[in-house]
């Protein structure tokens, strides 16, 4: 019965301050996207784009986030069904898109007019997630030019 | 020592290819931080601990790939790629590659 009590109470608290956390996560995201919106971001090699002398720097961001009880709880529900596990798309996305700023930001403190050749990558840092904790590492990479 | 994840340097032209180099290192993560990572998994969220453990784990991934590189007598590695694997429950390897050249 306790043991409901506090899974219950976990659940609860990972659904109302996680879903808090990814608003505000969300709309953070949203505003530092619109300040580096002026700097292209390709994944092509193309030496095309490379206007002739320049420098060139290699610039990563990385972040390493985490899933909330609720999520998690939802997620291995939805694996008993199979199919979509919606609950974790969000969160990816989140983390790549917060990967691929902090690169975006890297990249324009050192004075870059455009980020080439990116990859993005996205790695568990948990084998298995019944040990509790659910943390993904998403990385982003490139190279700023000037 | 010029890094990029192009295939040549940006204004510089390749004289010479001296082949594949690389730097690894393996990572655990520490208990304080996994306490704090367990409450934070309940609200979900950014684990900044870890965020910072893996900076560093890849900078001396590429510091270990620059030391390889400079052995062989390269002023810069192209074509960058970088790995993160998990190989043990808290444990995680980082690795970096390239191609060391010498630039003009």
């Amino acid at each position: 019965m306790e043991g409901l009590i506090v899974f219950l109470g976990l659940l609860l608290i990972g659904y109302v301050v996680g879903t808090q956390t990814e608003k505000s996560h969300v709309r953070d995201i949203e505003q530092r996207e619109q300040k580096v919106r002026h700097v292209p971001v390709y994944n092509l090699s193309n030496c095309e784009l490379v206007p002739p002398a320049q420098t060139s720097t290699m610039v990563v961001g990385s972040v390493v986030i985490s899933s909330d009880y609720f999520k998690t709880v939802m997620a291995s529900l939805l694996s008993l069904i199979g199919g979509r596990i919606s609950v974790y798309e969000g969160l990816l996305e989140r983390g790549r898109r917060e990967a691929l700023l902090r690169m975006k930001e890297e990249a324009i403190a050192w004075g870059a007019s455009q980020v080439l050749n990116v990859r993005i990558e996205s790695a568990s840092l948990n084998g298995d997630t019944s040990n509790g904790l659910m943390a993904i590492e998403v990385m982003a990479y490139g190279t700023g030019i000037r | 020592m010029l890094l990029t994840t192009l295939e040549s340097v940006p204004g510089r032209k390749t004289v010479r290819h001296l082949g594949l180099v690389q730097g690894s290192t393996v990572r655990a993560k520490n208990v304080g931080k996994d306490i704090l990572a367990g409450f934070k998994n309940i609200v979900g969220g950014e684990l900044k601990g870890y965020t910072e453990l893996l900076q560093e784990a890849r900078q001396e991934a590429t510091n270990r790939m620059i030391q390889d590189a400079t052995k062989m007598g390269a002023n810069a590695i192209v074509n960058i790629r970088f790995g993160t694997s998990s190989i043990a429950q808290g444990a995680a390897e980082l690795f970096a590659y390239g191609t060391a050249v010498v630039v003009e």
